[in-house]
């Protein structure tokens, strides 16, 4: 029953045996041992599982992991850089933008693919972004504000890359 | 050297959380580990005629099948650990799994084990029950009238108590007044929803006889005792780890027959087994929150003078008593009917009512919101009668600052306030004048806008553990900590409590840091585990900075004197001659002779060279039991925009001023501040759990239940006042709950005001479209 399915994970391949009806969210996790993506419902409302799937945030819990054959997948162990951050971690953390941080990791992936298609979104439109991903702590005040100041950071550093 | 002590610094726990690297409980991996999935009841009530779990048994993978015949004589029933005394309070058994009725629909029947999720998952459908479904009630108050389901057969009226509050005489208040005010409150039930499902692994070594529990907790230390009891294991034989803990809200303090069964199954099959709650499983099983339908009643004077409340309250525990159910709408509710006010004449009289819904217990505020919400509606109803300005009511009716500590009608004394200060500071921020002024013209224009206010009180910081006792609570509400310096100098704290995104690795850092003169790096805190850190009682109740924090305290100060007399020993100098001063024990007059915490430690630690009699080592524990509750406060406005055509709310502005004592980490309060508002527009605004006539759960998943998203809430205006309470040594009070407190009332006080031209004095929340909108239609006289 189960198949071989060749994933690429953060730059890196990997084969692993899966049921054609695994969640992509239950490889990363279970098979993988990626543990940090997390799983918050089981109606894909919370956005907890959400990684990026050749840089568009899809929330893994609606993916079969047979299907996500040959896309490059992100998931939050693959933004930083060694030591270095990833600006919308540095900002998460300079903002305050967690307290449990069980949907963290969700809410930066969405929100890196929504900045790269809105370097320079206003509040609203950062709070309409990340509606499919669902915090109980933070009352989403501070989530907007680290998104927002990525948002910055990533525009100088684009900048400064042009220049 | 900045002070760290009040300073904003980033948070200790994040660098983990926002690379994937922290650990939940469904992260904990471990070799042959199997996976446990419950069988639960899809009946509300229901009598089980026959059980049949061959089929699963022989299901690929499965390793065990458990039924409630399997388990009733080898371990207790779940414990309730409060036991409110005088109000005849009856605890019916709750067994681990139902053997002969099920009395929820989500009453677990039988726990699957197989070696994948997957497995165990398929194999729960195999488990074939005859059930005889009974008639079954969700609603609090139907379920005490005559004729109405029974669920426990030893209580014929599902009165689980019949509670009583009384201070002054309400009845000769209320019979004189010259104004009274009524009305019926429904305070909707609300699923916590903690981003993180529960989720336990149960290890058991049978060579050693030591059982490791990893569960999603609150408080570890409360859970050890309670799986003792249920498991019949000594307590000593088990070890309790809270890891990484994605939120709680109340949901993860009480005993659960899940995380004990699990254990059970990992000590029979001497394999790890795990159990993780899908969303529509916690919105089955994990408790909920709030459920009371209450008769409310104030009194008062033509000019304003509150002189008395009444109420009656319905207050549903769900099927069975939770573990501390019984205390959340008596001790933490009735007890607070003043509110900010002098009130001479109480009486409220709560019945706990069971029904066949999941379990009610402690939700962010627990018993305190709800008592906030009636005393608010109720103050501005009652000056709406008396044409006054509901501010002006307040004010005229808060106690005095110079009034505290001030004991209000139920017998609590208020340990500090200063209330018109931080109505002043709201009223300052909003531009009162202002506003009348735009919802005038608006009003001219058919536009409905409102401004709603609340001046709320919390009781928090529990302790003390005499008043725990007291009341009937099954435990103590003091913590603990164990400063332990390393020769090195660097520390590490061990604390009683268990924070699940509060932010203490960092906050109680602070603490320590700053009495050593040290930078935060030099103190780790550790918390969480029962094998290391010393009886505590957990993370609820807006207590740990307040008590647990006070212990870190209290031991730091330790530490540092027996330091000083290690430091006055090694200068040659009297002790007295010794000042603390930047960084450093100095002589004075002499500053460069000094030692600083770093080179003392290693004194102590190597112990070369002590002062007679002085033991080795550098470390102290502290037990603190505050003498008595703390009591924040503030003043909470919001105002709104109502669609009279649909019924739609819009929150224009909230603003918060919260008085929680000296922030030790002010970005951390605002924080806490920030979720606690949210979560109380959501309850005041969209989240209810709704059961149809079956007392089967409408809203059982995310796609029906309301959980607050980014784009529905508002910006919120954040300020604080700082008046210290005189009963922990930091002066610190809570802020946990202190936005959840306010909010909901503030959202529909808002809402009946922008309404008041049609007459509407009440509107029970949540406020939907639908809600408002027929509200809005009825009191046109319409017929919607």
């Amino acid at each position: 029953m189960e198949r071989p399915v060749t994933l690429n994970i953060n730059g890196r391949n990997h084969t692993v045996q899966v049921e054609p009806r695994a969640l992509l969210v239950h490889v990363l996790r279970d098979t993988l041992n990626l543990t940090g993506t997390h799983v918050g419902c089981d109606t894909s409302q919370c956005g907890a599982c959400t990684v990026l799937v050749d840089g568009q945030a899809v929330k893994s819990c609606t993916a079969l992991a047979v299907q996500a054959e040959g896309t490059r997948i992100t998931t939050i162990e693959g933004l930083a850089r060694g030591d270095t951050l990833h600006p919308l971690q540095m900002a998460f953390w300079e903002k305050h933008g967690l307290q449990c941080g069980f949907c963290t990791p969700g809410m930066i992936l969405t929100a890196m693919d929504f900045l790269a298609q809105n370097p320079d979104p206003t509040d609203e439109e950062i709070r309409h972004a990340i509606e499919g991903n669902l915090c109980r702590c933070t009352g989403y005040q501070n989530i907007v504000a680290a998104i927002k100041s990525a948002a910055a950071t990533l525009r100088a550093g684009n900048a400064g890359a042009a220049a | 050297m900045a002070t760290l002590f009040g300073s904003g610094i980033k948070r200790r726990e994040d660098p983990r959380l926002i690379t994937g690297q922290a650990t939940y409980v469904d992260d904990v991996k471990l070799p042959r580990l199997a996976y446990a999935v419950f069988a639960r009841s899809p009946y509300a009530h229901a009598k089980i005629a026959r059980i049949d779990v061959s089929a699963a048994r022989q299901a690929p993978g499965v390793l065990a099948v458990y039924t409630g015949a399997d388990v009733k004589d080898r371990l207790v029933p779940v414990p309730c650990a409060w036991n409110v005394p005088n109000c005849d309070l009856k605890i019916p058994a709750h067994p681990l799994l139902a053997h002969d009725r099920v009395r929820y629909a989500g009453d677990a029947v039988a726990m699957v084990i197989a070696e994948t999720r997957a497995q165990a998952r398929d194999a729960v459908d195999l488990v074939d029950v005859d059930y005889e479904p009974l008639r079954a009630t969700a609603d609090p108050e139907k379920a005490t009238q005559p004729g109405a389901a029974r669920l426990h057969e030893e209580i014929p009226d599902n009165i689980g108590f019949t509670w009583v509050v009384s201070g002054g005489d309400a009845e000769a208040a209320f019979q004189g007044a010259e104004v009274a005010v009524s009305q019926r409150i429904v305070q909707q039930r609300l699923l916590p929803t903690a981003m993180e499902p529960r989720a336990a692994v149960a290890q058991y070594n049978r060579g050693s006889g030591q059982l490791t529990l990893w569960a999603t907790s609150q408080n570890p230390h409360i859970h050890r005792f309670l799986c003792s009891v249920m498991l019949k294991l000594p307590e000593h034989r088990i070890r309790v780890i809270a890891p990484e803990v994605g939120g709680g809200f109340g949901s993860k303090i009480p005993a659960y027959p899940d995380e004990a069964l699990v254990s059970f199954a990992a000590m029979e099959l001497g394999i790890p087994v795990k159990w993780t709650e899908d969303r529509s499983e916690n919105y089955k099983v994990t408790i909920h929150g709030r459920d009371h339908i209450e008769y409310v009643e104030m009194c008062g004077t033509r000019d304003g003078t509150i002189t008395g409340i009444r109420t009656k309250v319905y207050a549903g525990l769900g099927a069975y008593a939770s573990t501390a159910a019984p205390g959340i709408p008596t001790i933490l509710h009735g007890l607070v009917y003043s509110g900010s006010y002098m009130i001479p004449n109480i009486h409220g009289t709560i019945y706990g009512v069971y029904t066949n819904g999941t379990p009610v217990d402690a939700y962010r505020g627990a018993g305190r919101p709800e008592a906030a919400y009636l005393i608010e509606r109720l103050v501005d109803i009652f000056a709406r009668k008396i044409g006054m300005d509901p501010i002006e009511v307040r004010r005229k009716n808060f106690i005095p600052k110079d009034q505290f500590p001030y004991t209000v009608a139920t017998g609590l004394i208020y340990d500090s306030g200063n209330y018109e200060a931080a109505l002043d500071k709201a009223l300052g921020l909003l531009d009162l004048k202002a506003f009348r002024a735009e919802q005038a013209r608006a009003r001219k224009e058919g536009r409905y806008l409102g401004m709603g206010l609340v001046s709320y009180i919390e009781i928090c910081g529990l302790g003390p553990s005499q008043v725990a006792g007291a009341v009937g609570f099954g435990g103590g509400l003091y913590d603990s900590a164990i400063v332990r310096v390393y020769p090195t100098g660097v520390v590490k704290v061990y604390i009683g409590a268990s924070p699940h995104g509060q932010g203490e690795e960092t906050t109680f850092a602070q603490i320590v840091a700053h009495e050593f003169g040290y930078p935060v790096e030099n103190v780790e805190i550790i918390h969480g585990d029962t094998d290391n850190t010393p009886q505590g009682w957990g993370t609820y109740g807006s207590r740990t900075t307040a008590v647990c924090g006070s212990a870190v305290k209290v031991a730091a100060l330790r530490v540092k004197e027996k330091a000083k007399l290690l430091a006055a020993h090694l200068l040659e100098a009297n002790e007295a001659d010794l000042e603390w001063k930047d960084d450093a024990f100095r002589v004075k007059g002499s500053p460069d002779k000094a030692k600083g915490m770093a080179e003392l430690a290693l004194m102590a630690n190597v112990a070369w060279n002590m002062p007679p009699g002085m033991e080795p080592g550098l470390e102290a524990t502290a037990f603190f039991d505050p003498t008595n509750f703390v009591y924040p406060f503030g003043t909470h406005i919001c105002t709104v925009e109502v669609d009279e055509q649909t019924g739609q709310v819009k929150i224009l502005r909230y603003i918060a001023v919260d008085d929680c004592g000296p922030p030790i980490n002010p970005m951390i309060v605002d924080g806490q501040i920030h979720g606690g508002v949210i979560q109380g527009i959501g309850e005041g605004l969209q989240e209810i759990a709704v059961y149809d006539e079956e007392a089967q759960l409408v809203t059982g998943t995310m796609m029906d239940y309301a959980v607050p998203k980014a784009s529905q809430m508002p910006h919120i205006e954040v300020a604080h006042t700082i008046t210290p309470s005189p009963v922990n040594p930091l002066g610190v009070k809570g802020c946990g709950e202190a936005g959840t407190i306010a909010s909901a009332a503030c959202l529909v006080n808002a809402v009946c005001d922008a309404l008041a031209p049609l007459g509407i004095t009440h509107i029970d929340k949540p406020l939907t479209p639908a809600r408002v909108w027929a509200a809005i239609q009825k009191a046109k006289g319409a017929t919607p």
